[in-house]
């Protein structure tokens, strides 16, 4: 433990850790130091002047070393003769601060009438006003009036985009420059920066395409003024006609805790929707960021598309429906299938939503498929990482393997956290065909060919500079994805990231253990529930009588064929929207968005988080659960399905790892650091403080002291390049065409259309020039598709994103085909 | 006795040729008070801009939660008011309003204003909410109306300079 210190801040005594700000301190011990530049999670700067305070430090004999002490036998102080910035000095034995006196208070209030000059006051229309550091530290600290001139305001242009998605109001800007530090320091895109100087000083972006990071939309929250706003909030409410409803993010396995600002809307025809999305304190998960995907991907469930009324397919069409009829004809196809029902299901429902699927197929003795290509789900079970464990307790002595993943694509929050674990000293290894961002944080980069996956883990337990490190860390973490990888390539690689664990210890302690970078948000509680994913889903199909699909579209993917219309099965859809799966459903049951209901879902780390309703449901629809119990009911089955608590209650009862958990249990909440929220915007930002509850980090087998048995590595013949052809490697891409990404019509220009991306020696060979549209054949599939150029992949291979359109799930081979004719 | 009827039937008469108090309401109308706060009107500056900026603090400080706003940004090509923010809807439902007045002193550009109107009949709820578009005073004789094609950066200020900020 660090040495603590005890110091006074205006006459009270305080201990703190040694090294720990002023500002901070007195933070801890409850007085308001005010600050505008300082942020908790940034190095301090001292730019903005207004944590001006009086400091006072015990005098010492040069010659003895020994505190000089006055005529009362107390120590002499030494006031520095001018005002010193809390933000910047650190507190030490026996330190004096005065944050009330007449001095500091003085310097308070010329800081904020300088700060003034030029500040337009236009808060009546400002997105911040209400939530504005600025407005509340001038009416706490300003002098209220100014000795400026009025008409010698500048005035400066007040709608700069420096990005497709936030906005800079130069006038507004007090250069304080949390937004650029921010981009430096915590994100690792140093993409702003300032221009000119002095008083014509401004933020600009240093990229192109413009504010290109995805992790932008954290700057307005911590921006202390409303310099920067976000093109989906401009002037869309004020604060504080917003309401606030806690959730999870459900885009990416991270978890994040995310806060839904809602409001009834004329122009939404008087329905209560969501506003904007905000990061919800867990130092745990998101600590106080979130990503921009999950920031302003949230439009899909206000679509007027949605379904909004069971279907039933009469006469080849489909017909509206009663419930009672809709879930009468899939329970009467269910009851008849028996054990030739299948059930697939996605990890985008929730935990109680898989639990009743299960529990409704193991009624028939069906079966029960993960609707998914990455394997793996069920190591992490036994060796994921431990309870307690957080990145952002890692540094020296932690390891942590980064394989077959583009994290800052994939899972940007953990990539954030990984990054700064590596930035406090922990080993960061990451192995990838290609280029990753990751990588300028490694300390080791392993770079290997698409098969290679599991070689280049098997090489950590061996002999060798990197295998040493792995084996001698104190604490050691493996992210695993599935970048060029399907069900059994990734199986075979999570069963060897397992093992490398397991022989070196690194397994059942906090900060130790697997992750899956899974490319759902509760893939890891499906595999925990019992869902896995099959390895040949058409012959699956083929062979039932009834399927039960939800949350999925396998035949929009191109993952199921129709092969033969005579000899379907009875094919029951569960969705929000007419996906093409729902296109040919014999019946069709509309779900609810999990913004309008309640749940758990749990995190690639293992962490069971709740989230809540946030707006009311699309009339018509139902939650997941509800849906199931009611087609249950019909089968003379009677399961759970009014409450989502109730239906956790019975599954900690029924399963091992939920035991002694409830709704109440997973609301707890413990004092954090930073403290954010609250009366003081000026310090953590705009983030919500978490008051619903900071979830619960399920333990696993190898945490209970149980004897862990780990699975062979299955061999698998990987797919090499061919001469003259192309491999095709699926990897995933943060922006794509997902149901829930797709109606964003913000995030569009980043999304892009679908493209593949080619060696330029590749490129050349097929004739392909950069950003030509070429026709991609694969798996009998062909597209017209954008071609990009990659120098940093290996020559053989095409990469296709996934949910891009392409049915890409493993790689194949493919061909490309110029249409250079056609196109003139 | 005869004289006290005499007396009170003379009252009759010297009444009968006094000016009456009532008006013939409704086809005579009395002169309301300079500080009378009747139905709400929403003003326009002289070139016909709107002078709400739909800053939505009128409908913060009521006290009967009557005024709903909502905003929408301002384009060159399609400005309704000065600045970069305007209220794409504005609705005061009268029937909850208690003509107090504050919204009248939250608004920063002296858009909204009791007016003299206090002839507010309905019959039926919806009837009582007003919108826009009723609730907009009209342009100026000669003044565009809204939404207006202005010149790129001529109207950039939503505040406008108060001459006097007590008033």
């Amino acid at each position: 433990m660090t040495k603590q210190v005890t110091l006074t801040i205006d006459g009270k005594q305080v201990t703190a850790p040694e090294g720990m700000l002023v500002v901070d301190a007195a933070k801890l011990a409850g007085i308001d130091i005010p600050v505008f530049c300082y942020h908790p999670k940034m190095e301090p700067v001292g730019m903005c002047r207004m944590c001006l305070v009086e400091i006072g430090r015990p005098m010492v004999d040069r010659n003895t070393g020994k505190a000089i002490l006055d005529e009362n036998g107390q120590p002499k102080l030494q006031f520095m003769p001018k005002l010193e910035t809390a933000c910047t000095n650190p507190v030490s034995e026996g330190m004096v601060v005065l944050t009330q006196s007449e001095k500091a208070k003085a310097g308070q209030k010329s800081t904020v009438e300088f700060l003034l000059t030029s500040h337009p006051l236009d808060c009546p229309i400002c997105d911040k006003g209400g939530e504005c550091p600025l407005q509340n530290l001038t009416m706490a600290h300003g002098p209220g009036q100014s000795r400026f001139l009025y008409d010698e305001k500048i005035h400066l242009a007040k709608n700069v985009p420096l990005g497709d998605l936030i906005f800079l109001d130069q006038e507004r800007c007090i250069q304080c420059a949390r937004c650029i530090r921010f981009q430096d320091e915590v994100a690792g895109d140093a993409v702003l920066g300032f221009v000119e100087r002095g008083r014509s000083m401004q933020i600009a972006s240093l990229s192109d395409p413009g504010f290109d990071s995805v992790f932008s939309g954290n700057t307005t929250d911590i921006c202390p003024v409303g310099a920067l706003t976000t093109a989906d909030f401009r002037f869309g409410a004020r604060p504080w006609e917003l309401d606030a409803s806690a959730s999870i993010c459900a885009q990416c396995p991270v978890g994040c805790n995310i806060t839904f600002n809602t409001r009834r809307e004329a122009k939404a025809d008087g329905k209560i929707v969501i506003k904007r999305v905000m990061p919800r304190q867990n130092e745990e998960v998101n600590e106080t960021w979130i990503c921009d995907k999950g920031r302003f991907a949230y439009h899909y469930a206000e679509s007027k598309e949605r379904l909004n009324k069971p279907l039933v397919r009469k006469d080849e069409k489909l017909i509206k429906t009663s419930w009672e009829a809709a879930t009468k004809a899939a329970g009467d196809a269910f009851t008849k299938a028996k054990k030739n029902l299948v059930v697939l299901a996605s990890g985008r429902l929730s935990n109680e939503d898989l639990f009743n699927l299960k529990a409704l197929a193991d009624q028939v003795g069906g079966k029960t498929v993960l609707y998914s290509n990455m394997g793996g789900g069920d190591l992490t079970s036994l060796v994921g990482v431990g309870a307690g464990t957080n990145f952002g307790t890692m540094g020296q002595g932690s390891t942590i393997v980064v394989v077959a993943s583009d994290l800052y694509e994939e899972a940007p929050i953990w990539y954030l956290r990984v990054k700064q674990a590596a930035e406090r000293g922990a080993t960061l290894i990451v192995a990838n065909p290609r280029e990753t961002k990751l990588e300028r944080y490694a300390n080791f980069v392993i770079r290997y060919s698409y098969g290679d996956e599991v070689r280049t883990i098997q090489d950590l337990t061996k002999k060798g500079k990197v295998a040493d490190v792995f084996a001698r860390s104190e604490n050691a973490v493996i992210l695993f994805g599935s970048e060029g990888l399907g069900l059994e390539g990734s199986t075979a690689l999570a069963t060897a990231c397992a093992r490398a664990l397991n022989d070196t210890g690194h397994v059942g302690k906090p900060n130790n253990g697997l992750i899956g970078v899974w490319q759902r948000a509760n893939d890891q509680g499906a595999w925990e529930i019992g869902f896995r994913p099959e390895e040949n889903l058409q012959s699956v199909f083929d062979k039932a009588d009834a399927i039960y699909i939800a949350g999925a579209d396998p035949f929009g993917d191109g993952m199921l064929k129709i092969k033969d219309a005579r000899r379907k099965p009875f094919i029951v859809v569960q969705d929000l929207f007419e996906t093409e799966s729902a296109k040919i459903a014999d019946v069709v049951l509309p779900a609810q968005a999990y913004t309008e209901r309640e749940g758990t879902l749990i995190s690639g780390e293992r962490r069971l988080q709740r989230f809540y309703a946030a707006v009311p449901p699309l009339e018509g629809t139902k939650a997941d659960f509800a849906i199931t119990s009611q087609v249950a009911r019909q089968m003379g089955v009677i399961l759970e399905g009014t409450s989502a608590s109730v239906i956790f209650e019975i599954m900690a009862a029924d399963m091992p790892i939920f035991s002694g958990l409830n709704y109440a249990k997973l609301a707890e909440v413990k004092e954090q650091w930073p403290i954010v929220g609250r009366g003081d915007l000026y310090y953590g930002g705009t983030t919500y403080e978490n008051k619903d509850g900071l979830g619960v980090h399920l333990s696993n087998a190898a945490g209970c002291g149980e004897k862990v048995t780990l699975p062979r590595v299955q061999k698998v013949a990987a797919l090499r390049p061919k001469e003259n052809k192309l491999l095709a490697i699926p990897i995933t891409k943060l922006y794509d065409h997902g149901v829930t990404v797709q109606s964003a019509e913000l995030l569009s220009h980043r999304i892009g259309e679908t493209f593949i991306a080619l060696h330029p020696s590749a490129a050349e060979k097929f004739g392909i020039a950069a950003g030509e549209r070429v026709k991609l054949s694969l798996d009998g599939v062909s597209e017209d598709v954008l071609v990009k150029i990659d120098e940093t992949i290996s020559a053989g291979v095409a990469l296709v994103p996934r949910s891009m359109g392409l049915p890409i799930n493993e790689p194949t081979e493919a061909s490309v085909k110029t249409n250079k004719k056609a196109a003139r | 006795m005869l004289r006290e009827l005499a007396r009170g039937l003379g009252t009759t008469l010297k009444s009968m040729f006094e000016r009456p108090v009532t008006v013939q309401y409704p086809e005579e109308k009395r002169p309301v008070r300079p500080r009378f706060r009747g139905r709400h009107v929403l003003k326009r500056y002289e070139n016909g801009l709107e002078k709400c900026i739909g800053c939505a603090l009128c409908a913060a400080a009521c006290p009967a939660d009557a005024i709903f706003v909502e905003a929408s940004e301002n384009t060159d090509e399609k400005r309704f008011s000065p600045g970069e923010r305007y209220a794409s809807t504005y609705e005061i439902n009268m029937l909850r309003c208690i003509y107090c007045g504050y919204c009248e002193d939250a608004c920063p550009t002296e858009a909204i204003v009791l007016g003299d109107n206090y002839e507010l009949s309905f019959t039926d709820r919806r009837q009582a909410i007003y919108d826009k578009d009723m609730l907009l005073e009209p342009a100026l004789p000669g003044a565009e109306t809204t939404p207006q094609k202005t010149t790129p950066g001529k109207f950039t200020r939503s505040v406008p300079e108060m001459k006097d900020s007590a008033d």
